[in-house]
This record gives C-alpha cells, sequence and structure tokens, in this order.
C-alpha cells in the first residue's frame, strides 16, 4: 500500500477577535469544569483549608526567623509586618553559642543510635517470631510488645520514674539494699543517653518488628521447602532466605529514617528526663531547644531561627534519601 | 528399609525444638519487658502511702491499700473534667479527621477528577517541609486566635497529608471505577456514591485511619502544653503531667479531698497519682488487642505510591 504524504498542518496566525473568543471559551470551560468538578470539589476544601492554616501560612511565617518579632495587637499581618528586619543577626546567636553545635550533635546522634538499634533488634525478634513454632504464642508476644508503642510519653516517663525516683525508685532501693550509694537519676548526666537509647527503642520495637514480621511471612514458603531439601539447616535458611527477603524493607526503613534525622521526638527528650536542666547536656535536642526557647525564655527570634535550620537541612535530607531509595528500589520512594 | 522423612510446613517454617524452646524465652522475657512497668505501676497505685514512703516503690509492697482510687474519687472534680475534655476532643477530633481525611483522599483518587493532580500535589508538598513548632505557634495564636479553646486541641491533628495519600492508595484498589460509573448512570449524586458505594467498601481503611486518630487525640499532651492554659480545658494527659511536675497540685485542686484529709501528709499522693495513671491508660491496655489487627493491617494498608 502506498503511503500517502501527510499533509503539512498549515498555521495561520491568529486574529485578535479569534484570540479573544479563545480566551472566552477557556473562561467559560473553566467554569463548565468547576461546575462539573464541584461535589468533588466540595469533598476537597475542607482538608485543602487545613493545608493552608497549618502548613502554607505558617511555612509563610517562618520569615519570622529574619525578624525581631514582636506580638502587635492589630492581629498576625500587623505582628509580621511591623517587626523589624534584622537579617541573619537570630542565625548569628544561634550558632556562636555552643547550643547549636549540642543539640545538632545530640539530635543527630540520638537518632543514628535509634536507626540502628531499631534495625538490629527489630529485625532479629521479627525473624525469630516467624520460625517460632506456636503461632498462638507468637500473637501473645506480639500484642504485649505493642504496648509501649500506644501510650504516650507522659505515661511513659511515670513508668521511668517508677524505676528512677531518687528516693522511692526501685533500682535506688535495690543499690542502698546491697550497701550501695543512692543515685540522684535526673542530675545524673553520665546514664542518660543509655537511658533515652533503651526507652526509646523499646517503646518501638514491637511496631517495627511486626512490619518485618509480615514481610518476612509473605516470604513463599516453596523457598524454604527447596532450601531444606538442599540440605541447608536453619541458620542457612534464615541467612540466605529470610534476610535477603527483607533487605529492600530494610533499606527503604533506613532510608527513610536517616531522612528524618534531624527530628527529635520531642516527648522521649522532654517527658522522660522530665525536662531537668542539669541534664541538657545530654537530652537537648533541637526540638526540646526549640520549645524552650519559646516558651521558657520567651526568645522567638532564636526557636525560630532554630526551627528554620531544622526545617530546611531536614528538606535536604529527605530529597536525598528519596532520591536515593527512587535508585534503588523506585516503587517504594515516597514520592 | 529407607523411609521418606515427613515434612510439614511448620517443620520447614519453624526452629527445632531445642531452638525454639531458647527463642520463645528470649522473646517472652522482652515481651514481659514491655508489660512490667505497667504492672509495676497497678501495683503501687494499690500500695499503701505508709509502705511506699518508707520502702519505696516495691513490685511486693508490705501494705496493700486502695486509698488512692478513693482520693480519686474525693478530686472527682478535677479528674472528670479532664476526662471530658479528653473524651470529647478524641471523638470530635477523630470524626473530623476521619471525614477530612476520607473526603479529600476519595476525591484525589478519582480519576475523573478534574483538579486531581493539583490536590495531590497541594497534600504531598505539606510532607516535605515542616513549618516548625515556632510559625505554627505563632499562625495558631496570632493568626486563628485559638489560644485557650478547645480547638487548639483539635484542629492541629484534624488532617493527617500521609494518610490522605495512603487512603488515595486504598480507595484506588478497593473501589473500582466501573461501580462508580454504573452508579452515575443510574443516576446517583456524587454525595450518594461517596454514601452508599465507597464508604462501606473502604470500611476496613477508614477503620484504621480512625483508630490511628483516636489514638493520637488520647494520648495527646503536646498541644495541650503549647496552648492550654485555661485549667477547665486541660485534657487528662497534661493533667498528669502538670502533677509530675508539681505533685502539690493533688491536694491543691482538691476542694473536697481537703476536708476529707485532715493535713496535707494524709494525701496518698504517690498511689493517687499512679492511680491516675493507671485510669489514663486503661481505655488503651483494654482495647487495643481486640483493635490490634486494623493497626497491624494499617501498617500494610496502601504502599503510598500507585
Amino acid at each position: 500500500m502506498p503511503n500517502p504524504e501527510p499533509e503539512m498542518p498549515t498555521v495561520q496566525p491568529e486574529t485578535p477577535e479569534e484570540k479573544a473568543a479563545r480566551k472566552k471559551e477557556n473562561r467559560q470551560n473553566f467554569w463548565y469544569s468547576v461546575r462539573d468538578n464541584t461535589p468533588l470539589l466540595l469533598f476537597v476544601i475542607p482538608g485543602a483549608i487545613w493545608m493552608i492554616f497549618f502548613f502554607y501560612i505558617p511555612v509563610f511565617a517562618n520569615v519570622v526567623a529574619f525578624k525581631d518579632f514582636q506580638f502587635d495587637p492589630n492581629g498576625f499581618v500587623a505582628s509580621l509586618a511591623r517587626s523589624p528586619w534584622v537579617g541573619f543577626k537570630n542565625f548569628e546567636f544561634l550558632f556562636s553559642s555552643n547550643a547549636a553545635w549540642v543539640i545538632t550533635r545530640n539530635t543527630v546522634l540520638y537518632n543514628l543510635g535509634f536507626i540502628s538499634l531499631n534495625l538490629i533488634i527489630s529485625v532479629f525478634f521479627a525473624v525469630v517470631m516467624s520460625q517460632l513454632r506456636n503461632r498462638r504464642l507468637t500473637k501473645v508476644y506480639q500484642t504485649s510488645m505493642l504496648l509501649p508503642y500506644f501510650l504516650s510519653w507522659v505515661i511513659i516517663s511515670y513508668f521511668v520514674y517508677a524505676f528512677l525516683s531518687p528516693n522511692q525508685g526501685l533500682l535506688n532501693s535495690m543499690i542502698t539494699g546491697n550497701g550501695g550509694k543512692a543515685i540522684s537519676w535526673y542530675n545524673a548526666p553520665q546514664f542518660w543517653p543509655f537511658i533515652l537509647l533503651f526507652v526509646g527503642t523499646w517503646k518501638g520495637i514491637g511496631y517495627n518488628s511486626i512490619l518485618y514480621f509480615a514481610s518476612a511471612m509473605s516470604i513463599d514458603p516453596t523457598l524454604f521447602e527447596a532450601a531444606e531439601i538442599d540440605g541447608a539447616n536453619k541458620w542457612q535458611q534464615i541467612k540466605n532466605v529470610t534476610l535477603p527477603a527483607l533487605v529492600p524493607l530494610m533499606t527503604l526503613m533506613t532510608i527513610l529514617a536517616i531522612g528524618n534525622i534531624f527530628r527529635a521526638d520531642f516527648g522521649l527528650f522532654y517527658q522522660v528526663p522530665q525536662n531537668s536542666g542539669s541534664l541538657y547536656n545530654v537530652t537537648s535536642v533541637l526540638d526540646t531547644y526549640i520549645y524552650n526557647g519559646l516558651t521558657a525564655t520567651g526568645d522567638i527570634g532564636m526557636s525560630s531561627a532554630a526551627a528554620l535550620y531544622q526545617s530546611l537541612v531536614g528538606f535536604i535530607l529527605l530529597m536525598t534519601s528519596n532520591f536515593i531509595v527512587r535508585r534503588v528500589d523506585p516503587e517504594s520512594a515516597l514520592f | 528399609m529407607w523411609r521418606k522423612k515427613e515434612i510439614s510446613t511448620v517443620e520447614i517454617r519453624s526452629f527445632g525444638p531445642g531452638a525454639n524452646l531458647c527463642f520463645n524465652i528470649l522473646v517472652a522475657l522482652f515481651a514481659i519487658s514491655c508489660l512490667l512497668p505497667l504492672i509495676f505501676i497497678i501495683v503501687i497505685s494499690f500500695s499503701s502511702e505508709h509502705a511506699l514512703v518508707t520502702n519505696g516503690y516495691q513490685f511486693w509492697p508490705s501494705q496493700w491499700s486502695t486509698a488512692g482510687y478513693e482520693y480519686l474519687s474525693h478530686m472527682s472534680g478535677k479528674l472528670l473534667n479532664a476526662l471530658g475534655v479528653t473524651l470529647l476532643v478524641t471523638v470530635l477530633g477523630t470524626a473530623i479527621n476521619a471525614t477530612f481525611t476520607a473526603t479529600y483522599a476519595y476525591s484525589i483518587s478519582r480519576s475523573s477528577f478534574r483538579y486531581r493532580r493539583f490536590f495531590t500535589l497541594f497534600c504531598l508538598i505539606t510532607m516535605l517541609f515542616t513549618p516548625g513548632m515556632v510559625a505554627n505557634y505563632i499562625v495558631m495564636t496570632n493568626l486563628l486566635q485559638l489560644k485557650d479553646t478547645l480547638w487548639a486541641l483539635i484542629l492541629p491533628m484534624a488532617v493527617s497529608p500521609f494518610n490522605i495519600i495512603v487512603m488515595r492508595t486504598f480507595f484506588k484498589r478497593q473501589v473500582n471505577e466501573s461501580i462508580i460509573e454504573a452508579a452515575r448512570i443510574d443516576g446517583a449524586s456524587e454525595m450518594r456514591i461517596f454514601c452508599q458505594i465507597v464508604l462501606p467498601l473502604a470500611v476496613p481503611g477508614i477503620a484504621t485511619i480512625s483508630l490511628f486518630a483516636a489514638l493520637g487525640y488520647w494520648n495527646d499532651w503536646f498541644n495541650a502544653l503549647l496552648y492550654i492554659q485555661n485549667t477547665r480545658l486541660v485534657p487528662l494527659q497534661y493533667l498528669l503531667m502538670q502533677i509530675q511536675s508539681n505533685i502539690q497540685m493533688l491536694s491543691q485542686n482538691a476542694t473536697q479531698g481537703a476536708q476529707y484529709a485532715t493535713g496535707l501528709s494524709n494525701i496518698p499522693k504517690e498511689a493517687t497519682q499512679m492511680a491516675m495513671v493507671v485510669i489514663s491508660v486503661a481505655p488503651i491496655a483494654l482495647s487495643y488487642p481486640f483493635f490490634q489487627k486494623y493497626f497491624v493491617r494499617g501498617l500494610t494498608i496502601g504502599g503510598v505510591k500507585e
């Protein structure tokens, strides 16, 4: 069959009348489409309004980091507009103090600790639980391990207090019972890195291990059969079948956690040490520093500078980690 | 004679008997460590003040007593008020959260919705960046003027962008576009389609996000810490927090309790505060085993991507 020559489309310049007509049509089309989509638009509106007030406006309110912020009685816009610009002064104050270094170090190091402990321990429990013979018992274990995950940090801090209270705590009565000297736990910074790492990990293990457990249980059982027939023992099966199947989830969880490495769990670092001033050197993280700056010292400029610093670095880390996830496993990328 | 070794699925997936026992003990120990602190607190709440003061907190106190709970019933005004605030905030907040999240997610899951790309992006952007505590605080107090209102406890958690994205995937997977199309041809309005066709199909997903929302509201103390000064609006968790930092509050705030106790020293402070902890944990500890499957399903409910 002969291939007909494709006809060149003839482009004619648009006359002004045509342009106006097209614009009018577009405008009409817009309103038609709004009308056609009205019910679904109405469904979106409450959520969208929430996002405007709790995300988009606050994001722009971050300019206070560059201002000497004063509350103005005439409202929000007046407060923002009338506060004088100070440039990078708030940041200079923040970074010239020792605090910026301490809180950054604490936030990052604690999070690194949580990431590695969480990974090792929850994968361990998940693998072990997936191999236990009694399914009902496994269920009971999982239910009890989830309990701390569902409790608030206020409750957890009472739990910790029951053990660490200087006068009545269980640990101190055990120490003094054995002839030791009671320790004033809430004034002894050397113990707190371990306490915080322990409590933070302990609270999240149940949740994380169930996540890995679900993944381990979805492994095709024929793989284990094949390994068994090939004479692999249990450890070899775990090493060569179970763990490799968990690697994608492990990678994803770790990379996402690294994206959040600049965000600390406020409750853990504020409630559990009971905001004790003598522990600040080891318990102060970005979030508690910002909170204390906002409320106790009332230094809005400095804490907003710290907040913006946290958000910006967090954003960069999140984008980077997502970029890496997309390279490693496009399916699990956040966007 | 050579016999075939019988292999069952249980055999294949499981440890040998010896290893099974060892690992059972290990996991059981950790599982117990998760329950132990709560049991400890319950024991303390039933200990007599005398035993607590002389021997400290113990797993087996020298003297049992229900004085802590009795005293709580005397300061019930304060406690009931906090409980009421928490219940109201939890119920109202969960309803708002589930409704807003579900409707938003449903709209952007519909391929016939013309602006779905815009609103998906509008939601995704909020997950990339955190406005920060200070900016949120300024907007809440200065622009919205919500300081010291119940809304300050409800609105900050009223929508969860992450749940929206999860639910969008859930709707796409669970609700077939052709069912919606059929309903439309039969003349059903969008509202009717959503309520009578989509919602029944999405019950598991909505149950999961509601449970997470309810848990978040029940456990929230952070918004109260930032925005609440009025004592009538203090939720349970924040009340516990205040008592922890200032145990004298127990006696200050119990009007009838002061008459009941002849002197401040007679108030069973330790037992009372632990009794309050028990009361605030009880609803969660008693109910979560039954909801657990929804929570666990929530973990795998929908990959974020389509």
